[in-house]
């Protein structure tokens, strides 16, 4: 056992035998390797070509040569998103290093596990504005839970196992290893060891939630009349989805998702109220207003869901369980903090809901619950979403019913990955996920250009699974360049472009808040034509402009047909279509505009 | 209200970095730092003061927990504690100015530290506080150069702050 630092590295015997000398640049590879890397998702360039030669004299791990590094960065993301697994990119300095931020921050801000190795320019040249120099440590610093400079070629091995540790744990996030090119000279070697464990002093993730804090949360869920189940991405992240349906049932307790969250609870259950926030349902939006108890989960009070934090849930105790304490108390202040792993917290607070029910039988009070159900189903008939929309025959194809379709041709058991903008409202909305790590978006970023890369990630994850990324042209068009690679790696995406031919989203404020003046929101008369674009690039194209059209074409885009190949069906929906529900500005959660008319639903209830 | 917090961070390039990084990205404000390396050769230690309500304390200090190079974190301000900052002031000292300057640096244990015909240098120790007053006792002084250390502090008893 060996100190540096205050991390305790262990060795297992067989490794101390078979401890070899290898360069820097095969090191890496080979602590890839080790650590169980499938793929690499990287571009080359002259800071990494020790790395990229180390990549080429190996088998175990594939690289994907993408044709932009933002794309990189979100294959990895879509990849470990999907598969629970991090996600690896391979970059080289400068702009390599600058054109993965986005995809970094991206990562950061859902908390998505992520490695990512930028090539350097060499230490001695480090502070001089050498050719392709860019300080990768310092851009990078606020959007990475941690990063590494490598100093000398024998660190490699314990940087990268550290690296993998610290994404993977606690709150995951991405972690930047920076590699100056004379770490990873050829001619220079040092004994490799890959450490079997690491544990570092200064990082000690939370676990197991506070004993007592979880059975003062028992006692006051089982004696809520009004509950609400609020559960986010951390349920996702943490796989504790089975843990909280289960107990979500036990309880009969309504739940509702965030966007990060969806699938988390089976979309289609009678408890799920669906989406809340901004964009979320009538019920959801209701229910958390009117909430007595609200138990948080794996969630972060984010501004997008609590609308004026000053009138949120004015009559709830919250109960706010998150592995990152620093979520707790950040934006709403919780009456039971429990800052712990959301699965072991569940886990446990299933036993201490059990213990407290058989000491007091009488509660939780079904008659309130049943009445409170009763409220819910009231909201959810008054003004849910509709789930059981058609094409219209001759009328402009609405976007919502191109999301209702695919669920249907896909049987709901789709990989969707989205963009940013209404048809990503609109996915969320109405393809009602069944399960986890299905539901696959930019939440916290909100970046436009995620979806296509991100349904790579995915398939490679997964190459038998059916992948459908729901796009806008807008959005689509930040990183179609990646179709030459869906080609090169044969990746049977299929692309559902809700072509509103306009930045929808953006669109939509306008409308609402700016008289509907469309200040840069419009390209109508410049869109490309999708189909023969993507059929330059070796795919499959589909134009739908008819409602009837809409259900064939998609079944034959999901057809057995073209299983192998790269669909793109673009669908072009009605121009006017807004998202509703939408918040009020400024309001409380239950202050939301359900209809084109500007007519602000008030609580009635 | 303002608080001192104070910090054990591995003592590794780039970690100060992320401690005044944080201050920035989340709009927390750092009133004064200091650091250096302790005793024990792989940690520094950093005195921070910052101002903010007991929420925003909260944030700070569960956000300084994050960066993995953080190892420990207390606030001194919630207990008994011993804060002192050094500074040197460089003072006009000519005429009638030269003995008053002798005789104020005199009340609060100040050193004369250097000399010139024209100059005092005065060297004072304590809580900002007493520094901030020393300042104001000068007054009409001319106050050619001031340097000061930031706060260190340490807590009071037998409560140490160590790994
Ligand atoms: C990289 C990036 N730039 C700008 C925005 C702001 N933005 C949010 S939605 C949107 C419009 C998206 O248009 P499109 O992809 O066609 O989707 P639609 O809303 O039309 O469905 C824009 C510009 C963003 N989210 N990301
Ligand atoms: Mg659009």
């Amino acid at each position: 056992m060996t100190l540096v630092c205050g991390v305790g590295i262990t060795l297992s015997d067989r490794a101390r035998e078979m401890a070899e000398h290898l360069s820097g640049g095969d090191m890496l590879i080979r602590a890839l390797q080790d650590a169980g890397v499938e793929y690499v998702f990287g571009y080359p360039g002259g800071a990494a070509l020790h790395i990229y030669d180390a990549i080429f004299r190996q088998q175990k791990v594939e690289h994907i040569l993408v044709r932009h590094e933002q794309a990189a960065t979100h294959m990895a993301d879509g990849y470990a998103r999907a598969t629970g697994k991090p996600g690896v990119v391979l970059v080289t300095s400068g702009p390599g290093a600058t054109n993965a931020i986005t995809g970094i921050a991206t990562a950061y801000m859902d908390s998505i596990p992520m490695i990512v190795i930028s090539g350097q320019v060499p230490a001695s040249l480090i502070g001089t504005d050498a050719f392709q120099e860019t300080d990768m440590v310092g851009i990078s610093r606020p959007i990475v839970k941690h990063s590494f400079i490598v100093r000398h070629c024998s660190e490699i091995p314990e940087i990268v196992a550290k690296a993998f540790y610290i994404a993977t744990t606690g709150r995951p996030g991405p972690v930047v290893i920076d590699v100056p090119k004379n770490t990873t000279d050829p001619l220079i070697t040092a004994e490799y060891r890959y450490p079997t464990s690491v544990s570092l002093r200064s990082y000690t993730p939370e676990t197991r939630g506070d004993a007592q804090q979880i059975r003062k949360a028992a006692a006051a869920m089982i004696e809520a009349r009004r509950p609400v189940i609020y559960a986010g991405g951390g349920v996702i992240l943490g796989n504790a989805s089975d843990a909280l349906t289960r107990f979500a049932r036990q309880l009969n307790f309504p739940v509702t998702n965030t966007l990060m969250g969806l699938g988390a609870f089976p979309g289609e259950d009678r408890q799920c109220l669906g989406m809340l926030g901004m964009h979320g349902t009538y019920e959801a939006n209701m229910a958390m207003h009117h909430a007595d108890l609200i138990l948080a989960i794996g969630a972060r009070f984010d501004d997008r869901v609590t609308n004026d934090p000053r009138k949120f849930c004015p009559d709830a105790t919250i109960i706010h369980v998150d592995v990152d304490p620093a979520s707790i108390a950040k934006i709403i202040s919780a009456h039971i903090p429990i800052a712990g792993d959301v699965a072991l917290v569940l886990e446990e607070l299933e036993v201490q809901v059990a213990a407290e029910r058989a000491r007091r039988p009488a509660l939780p009070d079904a008659e309130a619950l049943a009445e409170w159900w009763d409220r819910i189903d009231a909201w959810r008939a008054a003004h849910g979403l509709r789930h059981d929309l058609r094409p219209e025959p001759g009328r402009p194809i609405r976007p919502q019913t191109a999301v209702q379709a695919l669920h249907r041709v896909t049987g709901g058991e789709a990989y969707v990955t989205s963009d940013v903008g209404q048809h990503q409202m609109f996915a969320a909305q109405y393809y009602r996920f069944p399960a986890p790590r299905r539901w696959i978006n930019s939440g916290g970023l909100g970046t436009m250009g995620f979806g296509l890369p991100a349904a790579m990630g995915v398939q490679f994850g997964f190459p038998d699974a059916v992948v459908a990324c729901v796009t806008g042209e807008g959005s689509f068009m930040m990183n179609m360049q990646e179709l030459s690679t869906c080609l090169q790696y044969g990746l049977p995406i299929k692309i559902i472009n809700l072509n509103n031919q306009a930045l929808g989203m953006v669109k939509q404020w306008q409308d609402m808040q700016y008289s509907g003046r469309h200040s840069q929101s419009s390209y109508s008369d410049s869109l490309p034509d999708f189909k023969t674009l993507v059929e330059a690039f070796g795919h499959v194209g589909i134009r739908v402009e008819q409602a009837e059209d809409l259900e064939p074409a998609l079944e034959e885009a999901f057809s057995d047909k073209y299983r192998r190949r790269l669909v793109f069906v673009d669908i072009w929906v009605d121009r006017e279509e807004h998202v509703y529900p939408m918040a009020v500005r400024g309001g409380a959660m239950c202050d939301m505009i359900l209809a084109r008319s500007p007519v602000g639903i008030e609580d009635n209830y | 209200m303002r608080h001192i917090i104070a910090l054990l961070l591995e003592n590794e390039a780039g970690a100060l970095s992320r401690v005044v990084g944080l201050f920035s990205q989340r709009n927390y404000n750092i009133e004064s730092l200091t650091v250096a390396p302790t005793e024990d050769a792989t940690l520094s230690r950093v005195t921070l003061i910052t101002v903010g309500d007991d929420s925003k304390i909260d944030q700070i200090i569960k956000h300084l927990y994050k960066l993995v190079e953080v190892v420990k974190v207390v606030d001194l301000s919630e207990s008994e504690h011993v804060e002192r900052e050094l500074m040197l002031i460089k003072l006009r000292a000519e005429g009638s100015a030269r003995d008053e300057v002798k005789r104020t640096a005199d009340i609060f244990r100040g050193q004369i530290v250097d000399v010139t015909a024209a100059t005092y240098t005065v060297q004072l120790v304590g809580p900002s506080a007493k520094l901030d007053a020393f300042i104001r006792a000068i007054g009409k002084t001319t106050i050619l150069e001031v340097v000061r250390s930031g706060v260190s502090g340490i807590s009071r008893g037998e409560k140490v702050l160590c790994v």
